[in-house]
């Protein structure tokens, strides 16, 4: 079995999560990376996506990340993020309203860049969570 | 007549003990309310920490590289974000806030992003120039109020419509002590750090793709958990404040029904009294 290091994902509203695991795996600005116990001391920003958390065993679990900040040293990884979800805890509804609105946005303002950007930050957030919850159901 | 006195200390009695009952009511919701905001504040600490852990392991990396929030400029025009509340009887917290920002402010150029409502009347009021106003927020602060307060002050500082970021904010040291505090938000300060662990520090961190692109993307997080963080400790300030002020409005109620209890006695008693002696008087007469 391989050797577990430790993985804390801290949002501003709480620790989210707080354990001994076998591996990590993040989607990063450059591409998805996968953390393993002794990995080389890193700081890098993580985009909206997932997180997948390999415990061993077979074990595994997956959470949606919203953009955040990805710090590695000696004594672990730690994440950064303004918001994490387990799928049980994504209100479906509120995502697909989100997506609609996101549209609707962009579709009205497809003039003003500023506009246009935080929407599709919004929309990508949005369907990020849809298809987590669904996959898991 | 003494029966009118009575009457009307009967009156201020009831009077009173009705405010009494209110400003009672009061304490208790902000007692309930401070409790929550304690622990917001409490959740928000690791990520806070965390947050400024990294900076700080970064900014020695980036003595050569240009960011225009590290780099120092002249100052032309001082930023301030004020954080107050919405709603005053609260004792001096928001005049104690707007104290310490005018404090600081003296002679600059000056603008400001006023944060609750109390601020916001304040500094329109006296006409200074407002580049931002965001109200009934300060009760339950969330970090998407914190990111688009940051997003603001961060345009506003790119595009040097001001050339310096300053947030005032009432900190929670205890719950009956709060101190309104400013700290500088942007540029940023670099601490100095000593050589030999530069170096160290060096070897050992990788920056994914860059420092430089890590930096842009964390100025911005520290900047908003920083408001996040002044939010919420605000908002416990402020039902800590607003407590005391309940507290001891209840205390001085309670004084004043106890002398009033007494007077309406003595009042009594003096009537009493003339009665007596009128009947006395009276019956002595008849003899």
């Amino acid at each position: 079995m391989a050797k577990k290091f430790h993985v804390e994902i801290v949002t501003p509203n709480r620790i989210f999560f707080d354990e001994e695991v076998e591996k990590l795996v993040v989607r990063t600005t450059t591409g998805d990376i996968a953390i393993l116990h002794d990995h080389t001391p890193l700081v890098t920003p993580v985009e909206i996506g997932r997180a997948k958390i390999i415990y061993g065993n077979d074990k595994e679990r997956e959470a949606t990340i919203s953009p955040g900040i990805l710090t590695v040293d000696e004594s672990g990884a730690i994440l950064l993020t303004d918001a994490a979800e387990w799928p049980e805890e994504i209100d479906l509804d509120r995502a697909e309203r989100a997506k609609k609105r996101a549209k609707e946005r962009l579709e009205a303002q497809k003039k003003n860049e500023v506009d246009e950007t935080r929407a599709q930050v919004s929309l990508r957030k949005a369907v990020n969570r849809i298809e987590l919850a669904k996959r898991k159901k | 007549m003494a029966g009118a006195g009575m009457q009307d200390i009967k009156r201020r009695i009831r009077s009173v003990d009705s405010t009494k009952q209110i400003t009672k009511a009061m304490e208790l919701v902000s007692s309930a309310k401070l409790r929550r905001a304690r622990q917001r504040v409490e959740e928000n600490r690791p990520y806070f920490e965390k947050i400024e852990e990294t900076i700080q392991g970064i900014l020695p990396h980036t003595r050569e590289l240009k960011n225009s929030y590290i780099d120092q400029r002249e100052v032309k025009k001082t930023g301030y974000i004020v954080i107050t509340g919405d709603r005053g009887l609260c004792g001096g917290y928001n005049t104690n806030a707007i104290k310490k920002a005018l404090n600081h402010m003296e002679d600059r150029e000056v603008s400001v992003i006023a944060i609750g409502q109390k601020g916001v009347n304040f500094f329109r009021k006296k006409g200074y120039d407002l580049d931002g106003e965001f109200v009934s927020i300060s009760e339950k602060p969330m970090f998407s109020d914190a990111k688009s307060i940051g997003k603001l002050a961060m345009e506003l500082y790119q595009n040097e419509m001001i050339d310096e970021v300053n947030l005032v904010y009432t900190e929670f040291v205890s719950t009956i002590n709060h101190k309104p505090r400013l700290i500088k938000l942007l540029p940023l300060d670099q601490k100095e750090i000593p050589e030999e662990m530069e170096e160290e520090r060096d070897e050992v961190m990788t920056y994914e793709p860059s420092a430089e692109e890590v930096l842009e993307y964390l100025i911005p997080k520290y900047v908003e958990s920083m408001i996040y963080g002044a939010l919420i400790d605000a908002s416990a300030s402020e039902q800590g404040a607003r407590r005391v002020a309940m507290e001891s409005a209840t205390d001085n109620a309670e004084e004043m029904i106890d002398d009033l209890n007494l007077k309406y006695n003595r009042a009594r008693q003096a009537s009493i009294t003339q009665e007596i002696s009128e009947i006395v008087g009276g019956a002595e007469a008849q003899n």
